[in-house]
């Protein structure tokens, strides 16, 4: 170029002494030796319009202000480069060359580097990403899915080198042994990192299908430690969101730090802060294992206790009842029995014999106290009657003066003065012995 | 029993004390799920004793089946 410069020079006083006549070509070499002389590499700032990708991977757009349209050109090895999607619209600053394109007689802009304008082109693909991926639903909160609790196999994708795997094994050490862990090692930065991320995670997917139940990755860590936005940006990209999305394994992104949040991150089923984190979040402590233990088996032992009690509480209960039953029945039935064994005795010929027995005997006994009772009646009639027996012997009454006459000689005795005649003779006995004398008179 | 995962007694574990508590059992019933329930409890705690972690890598083979390779051989080997 620094020779054509003088050339033009002297086909410019050529063109002063005596008309040159210029070729297209010439012109045109002359124009575009002016204006890459002139130019060389510049920044121009406009706005991205008529964009048009080709399939060679080349871009084609132009970039325009109020007063001016510049075409531009990105060749597929600066187009790939390229992070955020360009777009008719985006207000962007550009390094490159102006060129002059002889075959069409145009001048263009050829793109080294271009950057969004007011915010940086990763951050910008970011939010493009971002907002195509929220249209399809990659973040609803319905699609996620859950995290198991104490999953005996976890699977880990991130490089065997890096931090994180460091991290989620020393974890480990402090924590449940009763896992284990399979690595998927992958490059986690670099060119090819996103598709080696995404492969890994449709390996484990893979894999599954040929596990057992029992055998299966229930669990899915994806993620590498902290970096620049450049270093992370394989878990910005979309073919890392998409398996993500497509895992049948949950999956728990721990990418970087704190603070860093990207698409994976927003994929995924939960976001660990870092990969620390996750592991904590899968593996439990052991302690706390333990105590969950410990507090089981107290109320295996308690609620069996209890159980028992109420069983027991039951059967005693039911045993109280059963005596009590027992007891009313018995009493009833034995009331009855005794009624019966009454009534029975009443009818039995052996007792009314008994009775009739104690009956004879007391009448015999009445009949014997009656007869005792007349007897003795009796006697003190008799001796009554033997007293007045007594006090009727005449000779008693004789001993009172009285006398007894009988007639003569028949012995009668005579009660009727009449029964005499005078001149009969007559006896007289008096108590102490009897006069014989003759009637004189019967008055 | 000696196979079954600490998880899977746990969960185990944790549904006989919740069928015991919900009562409604027959004694048989009863001292059943408490022996089961002290089985698992012991095999808990043995494993939480016991346990130790497994690190595999995941690798492809020739035939392009999927192995696993200890970590740390996985790591000399690269």
């Amino acid at each position: 170029m620094a020779e054509s410069i003088p050339d033009l020079f002297s086909q410019d006083q050529a063109f002063k002494s005596g008309r040159h006549i210029f070729t297209v070509s010439e012109v045109t070499q002359e124009v575009k030796a002016l204006l890459e002389g002139a130019f060389g590499s510049v920044w121009v700032e406009g706005e991205v319009s008529n964009c048009r990708p080709s399939g060679s991977g080349h871009v084609y757009f132009s970039l325009k202000d109020p007063g001016a349209v510049l075409s531009a050109v990105i060749f597929n090895r600066a187009a790939r480069d390229i992070k955020f999607k360009l777009e008719d619209g985006l207000k962007v600053i550009c390094f490159g060359k102006i060129d002059v394109y002889a075959p069409r007689g145009q001048y263009q802009l050829i793109i080294d580097k271009i950057e969004p304008k007011g915010i940086g082109g990763l951050q910008l693909a970011l939010e493009q990403l971002k907002a195509k991926l929220e249209k399809e639903g990659f973040f609803a909160p319905e699609h996620k899915k859950p995290i198991p609790y104490l999953p005996a196999r976890i699977g880990v994708v991130t490089s065997l080198t890096g931090a994180a795997i460091k991290d989620i094994l020393k974890v480990l050490d402090r924590r449940f042994k009763d896992v284990h862990i399979i690595i998927n090692p992958v490059k986690v930065q670099g060119e090819g990192a996103g598709e080696e991320i995404a492969l890994a995670i449709d390996e484990f997917n893979c894999l599954n299908q040929g596990l057992s139940e029992k055998e299966k990755v229930e669990v899915l860590i994806v993620g590498r430690g902290g970096g620049s936005i450049e270093d992370l940006w394989a878990f910005n990209e979309e073919i890392v969101a998409r398996s993500i999305y497509a895992s049948r394994i949950p999956v728990i992104s721990a990418v970087g730090h704190e603070r860093d949040v990207t698409i994976a991150d927003l994929v995924a089923d939960l976001r660990a802060a870092t990969p620390s984190v996750a592991a904590e979040l899968v593996i439990p402590r052991q302690e706390d294992l333990r105590q969950r233990l410990e507090e089981l088996t107290a109320s295996l032992k308690q609620d069996f206790q209890d159980a028992v009690k109420v069983l027991q509480d039951r059967s005693f209960d039911l045993a109280h009842r059963l005596k009590i039953a027992a007891q009313h029945l018995w009493e009833i039935n034995s009331n009855r029995l005794d009624a019966n064994a009454k009534k029975l005795s009443l009818v039995n010929p052996a007792a009314k014999l008994e009775l009739y027995k104690t009956k004879l005997a007391d009448l015999a006994r009445q009949i014997f106290v009656r007869m005792q009772h007349l007897v003795s009646l009796k006697d003190a009639g008799f001796k009554g009657l033997i007293e007045n027996l007594s006090s009727l012997n005449p000779l008693n009454i004789l001993s009172r003066g009285y006398s007894v006459t009988f007639q003569l000689p028949e012995g009668k005795i005579v009660k009727d003065a009449r029964s005499v005649s005078p001149g009969e003779l007559i006896r007289t006995k008096v108590y102490q012995g009897e006069i014989i004398s003759k009637v004189t008179e019967v008055s | 029993m000696a196979e079954i995962k600490f998880e899977e007694a746990l969960k185990k574990l944790e549904k006989i004390v919740e069928d015991l508590e919900n009562g409604d059992l027959s004694l048989d019933e009863a001292l059943k799920k408490y022996q089961e329930g002290i089985e698992l409890s012991r095999t808990c705690s043995a494993k939480l004793d016991s346990a130790k972690k497994k690190i595999d890598v995941l690798v492809k083979n020739k035939k392009g089946e999927f192995e696993f390779k200890p970590l740390d051989q996985a790591k000399t080997e690269e």
